[in-house]
C-alpha cells in the first residue's frame, strides 16, 4: 500500500459526519443479585453534522459527554443507539479490514500529552504506529513520512527528535508529537479531546495556530471538545454547547458567543473572564450544582438550574433543537 | 524548511515526487540498537548506586567462576576415579573424612569429595534457577497480559486457576509430582516454571498490566487501528517487562529452594545437587550430632542460602532501577 493522499476538497457544504439520534447509557450498580436499577445518560440522543473542512466545537462542563461523544465516533467506544456515518461509512457496523480503511479516515488527539505516549516507545516508533498497523509504506518511506509529519508540526530537524523518548520532551512538544501521530495517516477527520487544555498557556497558543495551520493545509475536519469557550471561538467555525448529554444550543461560534439564546449558554458566556477590571461581570444566575445524570427526570435538563424556568419546562420533556435564527438551533421552550 | 514541508497535493505521486529527507544518516536498527545500549547503560548507572545489588551481583558471578572451574577441575587437576560427584571413592581414608588436604570440605559417607560435588551442583543449579525463572515469567507476563487486557471470561479463567495454584502447598503438591513420574532437573525446572507462572506472578503481572491498560496510549493505539495483539505485545508487554524481570530474580531463589527440598525428600531424581548432599548426609544417619559432621550438611546449606540470597540482593538491586520512586537521587 502507498502513503495514504486525500487531497482536499474545496466543497465545504458536503457533509463528512453525520451523527444521528446517538446515545449512550452505561448502567449504574448492576449487581449479580438485583437487576440494574439505574443508567446513567452519558450522551442522550444527539445529532450534530460535520461539513468537509470544517471544525465543529463541542464545548459544555466537566460530564457533560463531550468525551463520550468524541470517543464513540472514533469508536472507542460502542454507542448504545444511534447512526454515526464518516465519509459514507456506517462507523458501528465497520468490521474486519474495513476497520483499517477508517482508522485512516478517522483520529484522535488526546487530551494529556504526558499519558498519550508510550513511555517506552521512542518518538519514531510512536508517529509510525498508524502507518505501522495499517501497514501502509516500507520502513523508508515510513521514515520519510515521519520525519515529514515531525518537520509539520515543528519538531525541527526531525533528526534530533525521532530517537527520543516522550520524557525527553517538554509538554508542548509532546502534544505536538500527538498530533503528528494522529495526522501521520492524512485523515479526513479528527476528534481533538482537548488537546490544548493540559498544556501551559504560553505553549497553548503555539499548539491551537498549528491546530488550525493543518486544518487549512490538510482541508482536514475537526470535532474540537473543550470546556474553553474562547479556544473554541478562535478555532471553531461552529459551537455545540452541550448540557448533560444534551446539545442545547448550536450555531457559528460568533453568533453562540455574540448572541447565545439558551439560558445555560448565557450563563457560560457570562462566566468567561474580561480582560479589564473596570467590566464588572453580572453573576451568572444559575442554582445549584450540575444535576445528575442518573435516571434524568423528563423534563428540561437544565430545569434545576435554569434562572428562566417555568411551568412547561417542568412538566415537558427535554425541549427539541428549534431553529431559532438561520443556522441557529437551541433547545429551549421559552425562547 | 517550508519547501520540505510538503503538503498532501505535492505528494499526489505516490513516493514518486519530492522526497523528503529524513536527515538520518544510519539505518533504524543500528540505531536502534545504539539506544538500546545506552538504555542499558543508564540503566546500569542506578543498579550501580545500590549496594545490595553489586554484593548480589558479585555473589553471583563468583558462583558463576566456582560453577566453571568444574570441567577444568575433573578433566585436568583431579582424578575422575576419586573425584568424580556421583561415583568417586577416595581408597585411602576412612569416610566420612573430615576436612584434610587431599579433600578440602572433606568427603561424604560413601566416599565422596565434598568440593567436586558443590562445584559439580553449582552449574545446575543455575540452569534450574534461570530456566524455570524465564519460563514462569516468560508464561506468567503473557498470560498477566491477556487476562488484564480481555478481562471478562479469560480474566476469571486464568485468576482462579491463580488461586488454586496457590492454595495448593507448593512443597506437598511437588512430592506428589514427583512420585508420579520421575522429575530430572530439566521437567523439573519446566514443571516449577509453570507452576509459578499459573500462580501468583501472574496476580502481580496482572495487576501492573491492568495499570497500563488503562493509559491514554492504550485508546491512542486502539485508534491507530491496532489490534488486540498489537496492543498486548507492542504496549502492554514492554510496560510490565521491567516488573516481570524483577520478579524473575526473586523466582530463581524460589526454584532453587524448592529443589533443595525435593532433593531432601528424595523424590527428584537428580544424581547430585545441593539438596541431595544435604539428603545424603540425612539418609547415612549423620545428621543426629550437630556440628560433629559439619561439613556433611553445612557447605551445602550454606550455598544454598547464599546463592538464593545473591539473586534476592540483585533482585533489590533491580528493584529501584525498575521502580524509580526507590531511586536516591
Amino acid at each position: 500500500m502507498a502513503l495514504p493522499d486525500s487531497g482536499p476538497t474545496n466543497d465545504v457544504n458536503d457533509v463528512l459526519v453525520r451523527v444521528q439520534n446517538l446515545t449512550k447509557h452505561y448502567p449504574v450498580g448492576r449487581g449479580f443479585f438485583h437487576r440494574q436499577h439505574a443508567v446513567l445518560h452519558a450522551v442522550d440522543d444527539i445529532s450534530f453534522e460535520v461539513a468537509r473542512g470544517e471544525v465543529l466545537g463541542l464545548v459544555g462542563e466537566s460530564g457533560c459527554g463531550k468525551t463520550t461523544t468524541g470517543r464513540m465516533l472514533v469508536r472507542l467506544t460502542n454507542p448504545t443507539s444511534g447512526s454515526i456515518v464518516i465519509d459514507g461509512t456506517d462507523v458501528s457496523s465497520i468490521s474486519g479490514a474495513d476497520m483499517g480503511t477508517f482508522r485512516q479516515k478517522a483520529q484522535m488527539m488526546f487530551q494529556d500529552p504526558y499519558e498519550s505516549l508510550d513511555p517506552r516507545m521512542t518518538i519514531f516508533d510512536i508517529v509510525s504506529e498508524p502507518l505501522n498497523v495499517n501497514h501502509i509504506g516500507n520502513l523508508e518511506q515510513r521514515e520519510e513520512r515521519v520525519a515529514e509529519m515531525l518537520t509539520r508540526v515543528g519538531l525541527a530537524p526531525p533528526a534530533t527528535f525521532m530517537f527520543r523518548f516522550p520524557h525527553e520532551l517538554s509538554g508542548g512538544q509532546r502534544q505536538r508529537v500527538a498530533i503528528a501521530r494522529a495526522l501521520v495517516v492524512n485523515p479526513g477527520f479528527v476528534v481533538a479531546d482537548e488537546p490544548t487544555s493540559m498544556l501551559d498557556v504560553s505553549i497553548r497558543t503555539g499548539v491551537m495556530k498549528l491546530l488550525a495551520e493543518l486544518r487549512e493545509e490538510f482541508g482536514m475536519s475537526y470535532l474540537y471538545i473543550t470546556h474553553d469557550l474562547a479556544v473554541a471561538r478562535y478555532l471553531c467555525d461552529r459551537i455545540a454547547v452541550m448540557y448533560l448529554g444534551k446539545i442545547v444550543e448550536i450555531a457559528g461560534s460568533e453568533e453562540v458567543i455574540g448572541n447565545p439564546v439558551h439560558p445555560y449558554t448565557r450563563a457560560l458566556i457570562s462566566a468567561v473572564p474580561v480582560p479589564d477590571p473596570a467590566v464588572v461581570r453580572p453573576i451568572p444566575n444559575v442554582r445549584g450544582g450540575v444535576s445528575k445524570p442518573i435516571n434524568p427526570a423528563p423534563r428540561c435538563r437544565f430545569y434545576e438550574r435554569c434562572p428562566a424556568a417555568q411551568k412547561v419546562c417542568k412538566e415537558s420533556d427535554h425541549p427539541e433543537l428549534r431553529e431559532v435564527a438561520p443556522g441557529h438551533f437551541a433547545a429551549c421552550y421559552i425562547l | 524548511m517550508n519547501e520540505l514541508a510538503t503538503s498532501p497535493n505535492a505528494r499526489q505521486s505516490n513516493g514518486e515526487g519530492p522526497r523528503f529527507d529524513p536527515g538520518i544518516t544510519e539505518p533504524i536498527w543500528k540505531i536502534r540498537w545504539k539506544m538500546n545500549m545506552r538504555s542499558l547503560a543508564q540503566n546500569w548507572e542506578v543498579f550501580k548506586e545500590s549496594r545490595v545489588g553489586m554484593f548480589g551481583l558479585m555473589i553471583i558471578i563468583a558462583f558463576g567462576i566456582f560453577g566453571l572451574l568444574w570441567p577444568i577441575m575433573i578433566n585436568f587437576v583431579w582424578d575422575p576415579l576419586v573425584y568424580h560427584p556421583v561415583v568417586g571413592f577416595d581408597p585411602i581414608m576412612m569416610h566420612p573424612s573430615p576436612p584434610v588436604a587431599g579433600h578440602l570440605l572433606g568427603t561424604d559417607p560413601i566416599g565422596r569429595d565434598i568440593l567436586a560435588q558443590l562445584m559439580f551442583s553449582t552449574g545446575r543449579e543455575f540452569l534450574l534457577g534461570v530456566l524455570s525463572a524465564v519460563i514462569s515469567v516468560v508464561v506468567g507476563t503473557f498470560i498477566g497480559a491477556m487476562a488484564a487486557y480481555y478481562g471478562g471470561f479469560t480474566d476469571t479463567l486464568f485468576m482462579r486457576l491463580a488461586d488454586i495454584v496457590m492454595l495448593f502447598p507448593f512443597v506437598p503438591l511437588l512430592v506428589v509430582i514427583g512420585s508420579m513420574m520421575r522429575l530430572d532437573i530439566f521437567s523439573f525446572a519446566v514443571i516449577l516454571g509453570f507452576l509459578e507462572a499459573f500462580g501468583g506472578i501472574t496476580v502481580i503481572l496482572k495487576a501492573q498490566a491492568l495499570q497500563v491498560k488503562v493509559r491514554p496510549y492504550i485508546d491512542a493505539a486502539r485508534v491507530a487501528g491496532g489490534s488486540d495483539l498489537h496492543i498486548i505485545r507492542a504496549h502492554i508487554i514492554p510496560n510490565v517487562l521491567p516488573l516481570s524481570f524483577l520478579y524473575m530474580m526473586f523466582n530463581v531463589t524460589a526454584a532453587i529452594v524448592s529443589e533443595a527440598t525435593l532433593s531432601f525428600f528424595g523424590v527428584l531424581n537428580i544424581d547430585m545437587s545441593w539438596g541431595m548432599m544435604i539428603h545424603t548426609a540425612e539418609t547415612a544417619g549423620y545428621l543426629f550430632d550437630f556440628g560433629k559432621y559439619w561439613w556433611l550438611w553445612a557447605p551445602s546449606g550454606f550455598f544454598i542460602t547464599l546463592f538464593c540470597a545473591a539473586f534476592y540482593m540483585v533482585g533489590r538491586g533491580l528493584d529501584e532501577v525498575v521502580n524509580p520512586r526507590l531511586r536516591k537521587r
